[in-house]
């Protein structure tokens, strides 16, 4: 549905680094659009799906238009299943040969993310034989690597070595979904989601309506460009609209003109 | 005396313009009430039994959702205890597996003293005797001043008859010949200290770990992953892991501000969630959240959940003695529903849900305040009111929770 607009925006953000916020409210929504928004592009996509199971995922996918177990097995879409990958690294009996667990800090309480990052490297870098357009990490969330007990810092240079290779090297995308809470005690993942916000080009940040629940309008996204770091003395452009989640789709309104007021 | 005629006179008018004015709004009045009639009534359901209940598998082929459900106790961990058992007792009656967990009370226990379940005729007789003793006090009343609502539905005496799930009797326990027909596992930590856990630690707590393991020993071993296609008959397991996090555990995230390791309960949480998403089974876990002193904790076991409950029992508190309260036994705040295969999530209606435990039955039902019948413009307590409207409005995780109370 949006295929001009989607060429367009895809020719002229490369080698982005996109954030995905959300503040008391659920901000996958996003995740699931920019998934099916990449596979319909042509891109090639690795998935670091660590919250749910590919089902989910591939049932919403479907109700967008678009089959992630087809892109599988096209190669287009690099999936991990953080779920899997643990069972499999905690109740597996044999070792795997060769390449070790994306999720190696669980087991050895190693503080650096470098099998995950090897593993997002590898899948991304192209095989003689691709012929799609640009690479693209996705990661659903991030908040979840502090919760098994990654170092803040860890996740950080995490991101900073996916970075060099994708957005620098590859000239791919990255978006990266974050959890955060204006009063939330979590200081470290403060400290992951500001920093984050400092180094993004675009800052995707969903939160729900400051008065509270409504039916119509579930929330309000606010798309901040971050245009101040080109250093052409510009100020960051923010755009604010509200948004209502429906079966199949989502829609964005300007503040106060939901359907349902009009 | 001309001051009289005058008077006289002015008496006139006034009563032919009264005449009129009277006529009038009997007319408005008619159109207004025939208006009701022509547009839908509103069928609130003013109560809501909530259960919580896994569907029969034994034709379907729907994705099952493997819920993770979280319940943050209550102060004594009375309601809480109340609403683990009743997971369990749906379990029993709908014939699927428990998989019991506890530190503290052995499960064979906590098996004893699962509510019995009504049938359908006995609920709808104790329910029929509160609701025409409610009857018989407000017959006579007819609406004076909210004439508006006359024909409006009073509260539903007996919610609608959908078949899903089954209402429990508190009073009695279930009868032990309905254990016959399931089968049950259970995990009762002190008489598993002794096995040495097979899988990789992982820095984790070691009694989780061995939780862990025998959750998945027996996942695999009944074939809830689907692991043997040998099994035709296919059933869910329902899991209860009580007060997960106290020190019974061997966690000190209850005890201590700054405990050893707060990575455990989340790593804990991760792997159960992987366990539950790979086979058919649902988990309810109750956490004794008030205990918890890193709130960051908190926020991170929300995020890892499906769905987050918390309970907020009177007992002890200045609500218990509140006239606003005076019908309930404490409030339910739903912090998270699940949003699973799915862009949109089931949001109810009502954010506000307290409970109430009678002599039978526990009911969980939008909160509604009493008429203000005091003679300040607003209410004595504003200040708890705005406190508890805070929390109040704070619906699921999922949707978005109010910041200022706005006075209206």
């Amino acid at each position: 549905t949006l295929s001009l607009a989607s060429i367009i925006l895809l020719l002229v953000f490369q080698g982005k680094f996109t954030l995905l916020r959300d503040t008391r409210t659920d901000g996958s929504f996003l995740v699931h659009h920019f998934l099916s928004f990449y596979l319909r592009a042509g891109c090639k996509v690795c998935f670091v799906a660590l919250l749910q199971s590919f089902s989910h995922y591939n049932i919403v996918a479907q109700k967008l238009g678009v089959s992630l177990t087809a892109a599988k097995e096209r190669g287009q879409l690099i999936f991990l299943e953080g779920l899997k990958s643990c069972l499999d690294l905690l109740f597996g009996e044999k070792e795997q040969s060769g390449q070790p667990s994306p999720l190696q800090f669980l087991s050895e309480g190693a503080s650096d993310l470098k099998a995950l990052f090897d593993f997002v490297r590898m899948s991304l870098t192209p095989a003689g034989s691709d012929s799609w357009k640009g690479p693209v990490l996705l990661v659903d969330d991030l908040s979840v690597l502090l919760s098994l007990g990654a170092a803040p810092v860890a996740v950080l240079d995490f991101i900073h070595y996916c970075r060099v290779v994708v957005c620098s090297q590859l000239k791919g995308n990255i978006v990266v979904l974050v959890h955060s809470n204006e009063d939330s005690e979590d200081e470290e993942n403060e400290l992951v989601v500001n920093s984050l916000c400092h180094h993004s080009d675009l800052i995707l940040w969903v939160e729900g309506l400051a008065t509270g629940f409504c039916k119509d309008v579930h929330g309000q996204i606010k798309i901040i460009r971050r245009v101040s770091l080109e250093l052409t003395a510009e100020k960051d452009l923010v755009q604010v609209y509200q948004y209502k989640i429906q079966d199949k789709n989502v829609t964005f309104f300007a503040r106060g003109l939901s359907a349902a007021v009009l | 005396m001309s001051e009289i005629c005058c008077f006289k006179g002015h008496d006139l008018k006034f009563y032919w313009t009264i005449n009129w004015v009277v006529i009038l709004l009997g007319i408005f009045l008619l159109a207004l009430t025939l208006l009701l009639f022509i547009f839908p009534k509103n069928k609130e359901n003013q109560r809501c039994v909530v259960k919580i209940q896994v569907g029969d598998l034994s034709n379907k082929k729907e994705k099952i959702p493997t819920v993770l459900v979280f319940t943050e106790e209550d102060k004594y961990g009375l309601y809480s205890n109340l609403l683990f058992k009743y997971f369990l007792a749906e379990g029993v009656v709908c014939g699927h597996e428990l998989f019991v967990a506890s530190a503290k009370e052995h499960p064979d226990n906590i098996l004893k003293e699962l509510p019995a379940p009504l049938l359908d005729d006995t609920y709808r007789n104790e329910l029929g005797e509160e609701a025409t003793a409610v009857k018989s006090e407000d017959f006579q009343d007819s609406m004076k001043i909210a004439w508006r609502y006359q024909n409006l539905p009073k509260m539903e005496a007996s919610p609608t008859s959908t078949k899903f799930g089954h209402y429990y009797d508190v009073s009695k326990t279930m009868p032990p010949e309905l254990f016959q027909s399931i089968n049950w596992h259970s995990f009762y930590l002190p008489e598993e200290l002794s096995l040495q856990p097979k899988m990789k630690t992982c820095n984790m707590n070691s009694a989780y770990t061995r939780l862990l393991q025998s959750i998945q020993r027996i996942i695999y071993q009944e074939g809830f992953d689907g692991s043997d296609p040998q099994k035709k008959q296919k059933n869910i397991l329902r899991i209860g892991i009580q007060s997960l996090g106290s020190m019974l555990w061997g966690d000190d995230i209850c005890s201590s501000d700054t405990p050893e390791d707060i990575h455990s309960l989340t790593k804990f949480l991760y792997v159960l969630r992987a366990l539950l998403r790979k086979s058919l089974s649902a988990c309810i876990i109750t956490v004794p959240a008030h205990l918890i002193q890193n709130k960051a904790i908190m926020e991170r076991v929300t995020n890892l959940s499906d769905m987050v409950v918390g309970l907020e029992s009177f007992i002890g508190s200045e609500r218990e003695t509140n006239p606003l309260y005076k019908d309930y036994h404490g409030l339910v705040h739903v912090h998270q529903i699940p949003r699973l295969n799915s862009l949109i999530c089931d949001v109810s209606d009502t954010k506000d849900l307290a409970f109430r435990l009678k002599r039978k039955l526990f009911t969980i039902e939008r909160l509604h305040l009493p008429p203000d019948l005091s003679d300040t413009v607003s209410r004595t307590s504003k200040q708890d009111l705005a406190e508890s409207a805070k929390l109040l409005s704070s619906g699921c995780g999922a949707m978005a929770i109010g910041k200022k109370h706005l006075d209206f």
